[in-house]
């Protein structure tokens, strides 16, 4: 039994110490979201698709890596990091003040500004007194929630979401009077749709640092500061080569980096 | 681990507290008091009646309370029709959606539980009814019914108690209650374990109020099932003699 136990402790010492000798990153897990156009969104064959699962892939690619997608459901998105269930996030993630005492992020691979949509005519001018009493729809733990709650939040009734998706929904449906989302996800991912064609953006590009950050970086683990590294590097190699330019032509007619 | 967090913050886990308790309790009356009859028409109806309450009960106990939810909210939004009906602005809040959920949600799983001790009532029972003259709908009152409720109400605790459970969903519809609250204190501090946990006291503390009623109802209902007063019958020991 004593030689069983020593036997049982050597192969846990073992299997624990695995991991940390094979830090090769032959493959890298990346958390996506898949709720999200045209940053992610599920094709209907059920294959994942949009800006940041083609960025996923051309920068593990760029790493010499394989990659392996995991779609995660967006509230769930650190603590399966740090759950170790994925060894990266690549799911539109601003870099922001909170997130950095919990995770490290690379360099921002996009920045876009924050805005309000609204039906076409309901918010002639916008101010803060125009918005008092309205409903404003948002997804739930997101920098706009942050802004919206800190901001806002005496004024107008939030509404908080799972996902983008319900939240479109709920707008067509009556139940929010406006939305504050990422102004490329709400152009691309509604207003140039269909059920979005009476709905407009209302108000100012918000960009505000103490809110929106640096613009959408990738989450590593504090401890990985060797995939962050290869991150940062790997964003360069694809901004260099033209391969971040084909992906965004494919998406945007727009620069969608930043200043 | 940080609980000021959760300390700092409690007006949102009291604000979800509030819905939760309103939302169960709302839903439990509205779904009892339509299941009483519907219980009783189940048994006694003519197969015409019978058969919409066994497809109604069939379809509630048949989908998860998550489909059925999304199919009231997210599902009616889509029709134009109704959101052009006068019933629009009660589908329109997502409030009203979930307690229309809840109570059908309940109202079947009670039918079933009701239909269940109704047709177990002791047959001895209805003759002695029969027998004192009491017509159907007295019997029913006075004799059918107390007789079930007797029987069914371990089966309803039950019931009670996943339904506060089961309320946790409305949360996916924007709703703020408690489980709603420990996301927003999640997805506001990423802390999932502090932001749960206090979630889950406050449902083990609501379990356990509720459980003690039921208690408390089971003594007066099933008295005569106790075990006979202790201080009416005194057992006295036996005397010994020491001497001999």
């Amino acid at each position: 039994m004593k030689k069983f136990m020593v036997v049982l402790a050597l192969c846990m010492f073992l299997a624990a110490n695995v991991p940390a000798m094979a830090k090769e990153w032959t493959t890298v897990r990346i958390g996506v979201e898949g709720a999200y156009p045209p940053f992610s969104y599920v094709q209907p064959d059920g294959e994942l698709a949009g800006f940041d699962i083609d960025i996923a892939k051309a920068l593990v690619e760029a790493m010499g890596a394989e990659v392996v997608l995991v779609a995660q459901d967006w509230d769930g998105m650190i603590p399966a990091l740090m759950a170790k269930k994925y060894d990266a996030i690549i799911a539109s993630m601003s870099i922001t003040e909170e997130r950095l005492k919990k995770v490290n992020f690379s360099k921002k691979y996009y920045r876009t500004p924050a805005k309000f949509i609204a039906k076409k005519g309901s918010v002639p001018t916008f101010s803060k007194e125009a918005l008092k009493g309205k409903t404003v729809g948002v997804q739930r733990a997101t920098i706009h929630d942050q802004y919206l709650t800190d901001v806002y939040g005496k004024d107008v009734e939030i509404k908080r979401y799972g996902s983008q998706d319900e939240a479109y929904l709920d707008l067509v449906a009556g139940r929010v009077d406006m939305l504050l989302a990422d102004s490329v996800a709400l152009s691309d991912g509604f207003l140039k749709k269909e059920e979005g064609k009476d709905y407009e953006f209302v108000g100012p590009d918000l960009n505000d640092r103490k809110w929106f950050g640096d613009g959408a970086g990738i989450a590593i683990r504090k401890q990985d500061k060797d995939l962050e590294e290869l991150f940062n590097k790997a964003i360069e190699t694809i901004r260099a080569n033209g391969v971040y330019k084909t992906i965004q032509d494919k998406y945007f007619d727009f620069d969608v980096y930043g200043d | 681990m940080d609980f000021s967090i959760i300390t700092g913050n409690i007006d949102v886990y009291l604000e979800g507290l509030k819905n939760t308790l309103i939302l169960v309790s709302l839903s439990l009356i509205a779904g009892l008091a339509m299941a009483i009859p519907l219980a009783v028409l189940r048994v006694i109806g003519n197969p015409f009646i019978q058969w919409p309450i066994r497809a109604f009960v069939y379809f509630f106990r048949g989908t998860p309370l998550l489909v059925q939810m999304f199919l009231v909210y997210y599902g009616f939004g889509q029709f134009d029709a109704m959101k052009d009906s006068f019933l629009w602005p009660l589908f329109k809040e997502a409030y009203f959606c979930a307690l229309l959920t809840f109570s059908l949600n309940t109202c079947a799983y009670t039918v079933e539980i009701l239909r269940g001790s109704i047709v177990a009532t002791p047959h001895g029972e209805v003759e002695a009814a029969t027998a004192a003259g009491m017509s159907r709908l007295l019997m029913l009152r006075r004799i059918i019914l107390p007789s079930a409720f007797r029987r069914a109400l371990p089966a309803y605790s039950n019931e009670i108690i996943f339904m506060l459970h089961g309320s946790a969903l409305a949360s996916v519809i924007t709703i703020v209650d408690i489980t709603g609250a420990a996301r927003i204190i999640n997805s506001r501090f990423y802390s999932p374990y502090e932001a749960f946990i206090t979630a889950a006291l406050f449902y083990m503390a609501i379990t356990f109020t509720i459980v003690f009623f039921i208690r408390l109802l089971e003594k007066k209902w099933h008295a005569h099932l106790q075990p006979a007063d202790q201080s009416v019958i005194t057992i006295e020991a036996p005397h010994e003699n020491i001497t001999g």
